[in-house]
């Protein structure tokens, strides 16, 4: 069927009955909710709403546990069909840059004028790409078959959040996700670790570029004016491994710290190891001695070795049921995916699975307050944007339907206040300008989707699923117009707390 | 079904409680406790290296002219302000406020973040107040530490104005968010039906009439009689923003709080990064400096101005010889922007350095002869009788204030 033949409608079937027993949208069947006793044990809508981007009246919503997992192990489609730029492609350009800068401050032979338009052209050229792979990733979400994925995508980000400090290297956040991140959503913790902390994106944002070990051969010839940086080993501890409680000191951060010199982004040459700034001798850290001289195979056994620490397994456990269920999640939920972590050597799909095993996860009165990207991207899903369009818009607009109103709402694409990323407890997101923005971005919709705005009765089982709230389902009906209906609906608590 | 709702039960239960939308919950004002203090404190963050040079021109330094091919201008006795130094000509409305004593600079100053000239770690450490970066550990700003612990504050106390969150005020005491470009407009039907489903959370529900209210506050009505007007509305304030009176806006927006139970108000301004063709590019974000004052001080009152402290600052300042494109690169000091009724103005502050090339930093550098942050403290002293210790201790860790300046009265 073509795109402009379709519609947002749904037919509801039998929902009186046990909450509902099918539920369809044009050839997607949504399943009942399993029930073991009292416990609900899966719920196809939750596992869209929950732990996806929200129902979509185009793809049918994933029938069990096991097929939210085993998406996360097949091919990927959604970044072959909208993909975004490696790091690998992004880095040649902020080597340009600084070709570029050198020309335009006389630090280097050149133009100056010439240098100075081709600094802009490459600066504004950044601006635009890194506009549409924003609309590439609202558009994943869009026809993802797998919620779950991309969901988990934006989770690892935001844990090992990462962004440039500068000109074009500000736009590098998506790239980084695309080659650091995404690969290792469903796999090992430990792998994901080794590739966020040693990313160049990461090396330039935690300041590591700068750390020079204070006895090391650079900091001789130098007088030393610079010295150690412990920023990314204090975050690599505090915030992607142990956890701020976690079982380390001061000297177990001054001494990751030192065993981390070496590693140096130099976006000229394209190396990430400088021998030349490497701390000599061994470090000792949580009571195990690295190196001497071991290079970058002894950070990564130090990176291995704090995976697999049960201070890690229980600060990964706590923050993924936090994100995902509750900000006060069942003790015993956390307790055996933290077991499930230990036991498996941090594999994360094992993790996930007990997750979403535990009744805890699918429990009614649990759940979260959308954040402001979790809101526009369910709400797209569920108007079920059309992708030709998209695709057609120029960056302005792109800036104009998201960038802009993600701002508003709080949340600056892919740019968190710091390396501790975006807050997790509902009370940061609900708020008057937070709430304010996502009702102004919600009246504006007609804009964005023309004669495809959904008729607001059929919208409300088009974004709430089969069982909505009675008065959104009368406020749906009693509006003035299809701009208001579908912006009460979006508004309602039922649609921003999964 | 518990909840037997009609769409004719429903509106007769809105003709009983009136038809009028000010009778509506969710547009019904909230009443405040008593806040704290009565003076008013403004904190500006200018993002993005403001070129203190340009905008008060040292023309007592014999090396200045030297310095500034392009960029130094002409002498103008109309922008001279005590002889030594002059205004930027797109300053020149500030010339009143200066003749009133309620303006006043201080030269030669910045935060002590020195070398890597970043304006990521520059802004981060000017609004977290601490010292350095590298120990990764300080994660609330300055102005939210002030706060903290301070009895009779409330979320209402503090406004961060605009679309982004400030680091500044940031971290465990309650403030408030808003951005006068985020507006609700919508049918009167449309409010009670936004009422309606909100009664699911009363968490959610009580944040919502708090947007409303604000929403009411910054401009536009939010009922609209008609789908037009609404649209008109909403179009206005996206309008607004785009064509660059976002900064009225804000201030508009500051002063109408700081009229009623706000205390502090902060915000930024952009656009003083001007790597090239300064000559027009610092233009524009000095007016809009110059108009975000003139507007904060017609918009609070003569009586509200005259307990009210403006303290605006820039990450670093930039380099003292111009470069190769007609614009200044990152520096290290630079100037800070004092304006209220409650400062003694007319007076350029601080130590000045002078600006041969022996007197520079790095030999590049404008010295700085004094700490920002010092004079941020001084200036919450003035306003709300912080003790030196708290200043010294918990809001900027490590400082040391130094001799009072006395530039408030």
């Amino acid at each position: 069927m073509a795109e402009g033949e379709r519609s947002a409608l749904f037919v509801i079937k039998n929902r009186r009955k046990l909450g509902y027993s099918a539920y369809e949208c044009r050839g997607a069947v949504i399943a009942a909710p399993v029930l073991q006793g009292s416990f609900t044990v899966f719920d196809p809508v939750m596992a869209e709403t929950r732990f996806g981007y929200g129902l979509s009246p185009r793809i049918a919503a994933p029938e069990s546990i096991g097929v939210m997992l085993a998406g996360l192990k097949g091919r990927d489609a959604m970044a072959d069909r909208f993909p975004i730029e490696t790091f690998e492609s992004f880095g040649p350009r902020e080597a340009e840059r600084i070709r570029l800068r050198r020309i335009t401050r006389g630090r280097a032979e050149g133009d100056v004028e010439a240098a100075d338009a081709a600094l802009r052209d490459l600066k504004e050229q950044t601006r635009r790409d890194a506009l549409k792979w924003l609309r590439q990733d609202m558009l994943r979400r869009v026809r993802t078959q797998t919620g779950f994925r991309e969901r988990l995508v934006a989770f690892w980000a935001d844990h090992f959040t990462a962004m440039g400090k500068g000109a074009v290297i500000n736009m590098a956040t998506g790239p980084y996700v695309e080659e650091a991140i995404r690969p290792h959503v469903g796999g090992r913790f430990e792998d994901m670790l080794i590739a966020a902390s040693v990313h160049p994106l990461m090396l330039h944002y935690l300041d590591q570029n700068a750390s020079i070990g204070p006895n090391s051969r650079r900091a001789q010839k130098k007088g030393g004016a610079r010295g150690l940086n412990e920023n990314l080993a204090r975050e690599i501890l505090e915030l992607h491994t142990l956890g701020v409680d976690g079982p380390y000191t001061q000297t177990d951060v001054r001494q990751l710290a030192e065993l981390l010199t070496g590693l140096k982004w130099a976006p000229l040459k394209g190396a990430v190891f400088l021998e030349g700034v490497v701390e000599p001798g061994a470090e000792e850290v949580l009571g195990k001695t690295y190196g001497p001289d071991g290079g970058v195979e002894a950070i990564h056994a130090a990176l291995r070795d704090l995976a697999r620490h049960p201070a890690t397994a229980r600060h990964i456990a706590w923050k993924l049921a936090v994100h995902f269920v509750s900000d006060t999640p069942d003790p015993d939920m956390v307790t055996l995916m933290t077991r499930a972590y230990l036991d498996t050597g941090g594999d994360l799909t094992a993790v996930y699975k007990v997750l979403l095993s535990h009744p805890s996860a699918w429990a009614a009165d649990a759940g979260n307050f959308k954040r402001p990207i979790t809101f526009v991207s369910s709400t797209l899903r569920a108007l079920d944007l059309p992708v030709r369009w998209a695709e057609a818009w120029k960056p302005a607009r792109v800036g104009r339907h998201f960038f802009r109103p993600l701002l508003r709402m709080g949340q600056r694409w892919q740019r968190p206040a710091g390396p501790d990323g975006w807050a997790e407890e509902d009370a940061a997101w609900i708020t008057p300008q937070g709430m304010a923005a996502r009702m102004q971005w919600a009246l504006g919709l007609p804009e964005m989707m023309g004669d495809r705005m959904p008729d607001p009765r059929e919208f409300v089982a088009a974004a709430l699923g089969p069982t909505p709230p009675q008065r959104v389902v009368f406020a749906a009906e009693a509006a003035e117009n299809r701009r208001e209906g579908v912006a009460l609906v979006l508004m309602s608590p039922a649609f921003q707390k999964v | 079904m518990t909840h037997e709702l009609t769409r004719r039960g429903f509106l007769m239960r809105g003709a009983a409680i009136g038809c009028s939308a000010a009778a509506s919950p969710l547009i019904t004002p909230m009443s405040f406790a008593a806040t704290p203090w009565d003076n008013r404190l403004v904190v500006i963050i200018l993002r993005g290296g403001l070129d203190g040079l340009d905008a008060v021109r040292p023309w007592g330094d014999a090396a200045f002219a030297s310095a500034r091919p392009n960029l130094a201008g002409q002498k103008a006795s109309a922008l001279d302000l005590d002889g030594y130094f002059g205004l930027h000509p797109a300053m020149k409305p500030l010339m009143g406020l200066w003749n009133k004593g309620e303006l006043a600079f201080v030269h030669a100053v910045s935060q002590p973040y020195r070398d890597k000239r970043s304006h990521f770690d520059g802004q981060d450490l000017l609004e977290a107040g601490a010292v350095s970066l590298a120990s990764g550990t300080q994660r609330d700003g300055w102005l939210n530490r002030m706060l903290q612990g301070i009895p009779g504050v409330e979320a209402q106390t503090t406004f961060t104005i605009g679309q982004e969150n400030m680091l500044l005020t940031s971290g465990d005491a309650p403030v408030s968010n808003w951005s006068p470009d985020v507006d609700v407009t919508l049918s009167e039907q449309g409010l009670r039906l936004l009422e309606l489903t909100m009664q699911d959370d009363p968490a959610m529900a009580a944040v919502m009439r708090e947007a409303v209210m604000l929403a009411g506050q910054d401009g536009d009505a939010v009922v609209a009689e008609s789908e037009a007007q609404m649209m008109e509305a909403m179009g206005n304030d996206m309008a607004a923003s785009r064509k660059g009176k976002g900064h009225h806006r804000i201030a508009d927006f500051a002063a109408e709080q700081l009229r009623s139970d706000a205390r502090i108000a902060t915000f930024s301004l952009g656009g003083w990064d001007t790597h090239a063709r300064q000559e027009i590019t610092l233009k524009r974000p000095l007016e809009q400096l110059s108009e975000v004052l003139l507007h904060l001080r017609k918009g609070v009152g003569a009586s509200v101005w005259g307990k009210t402290t403006v303290v605006a600052m820039t990450e670093f300042g930039r380099t003292v010889r111009e470069n190769g494109t007609k614009g200044t690169d990152h520096g290290t000091g630079g100037l800070m922007v004092l304006s209220g009724g409650a400062i003694r103005g007319g007076k350029v502050y601080g130590q000045w350095p002078g600006l041969e090339e022996a007197a520079l930093y790095d030999r590049r550098d404008l010295m700085p002869t004094g700490d920002v942050r010092a004079w941020a403290a001084w200036a919450m002293r003035g306003s709300f009788g912080i003790s030196r210790a708290r200043l010294e201790e918990v809001i900027f860790p490590g400082l040391d204030m130094g001799n009072n300046p006395h530039m408030m009265l």
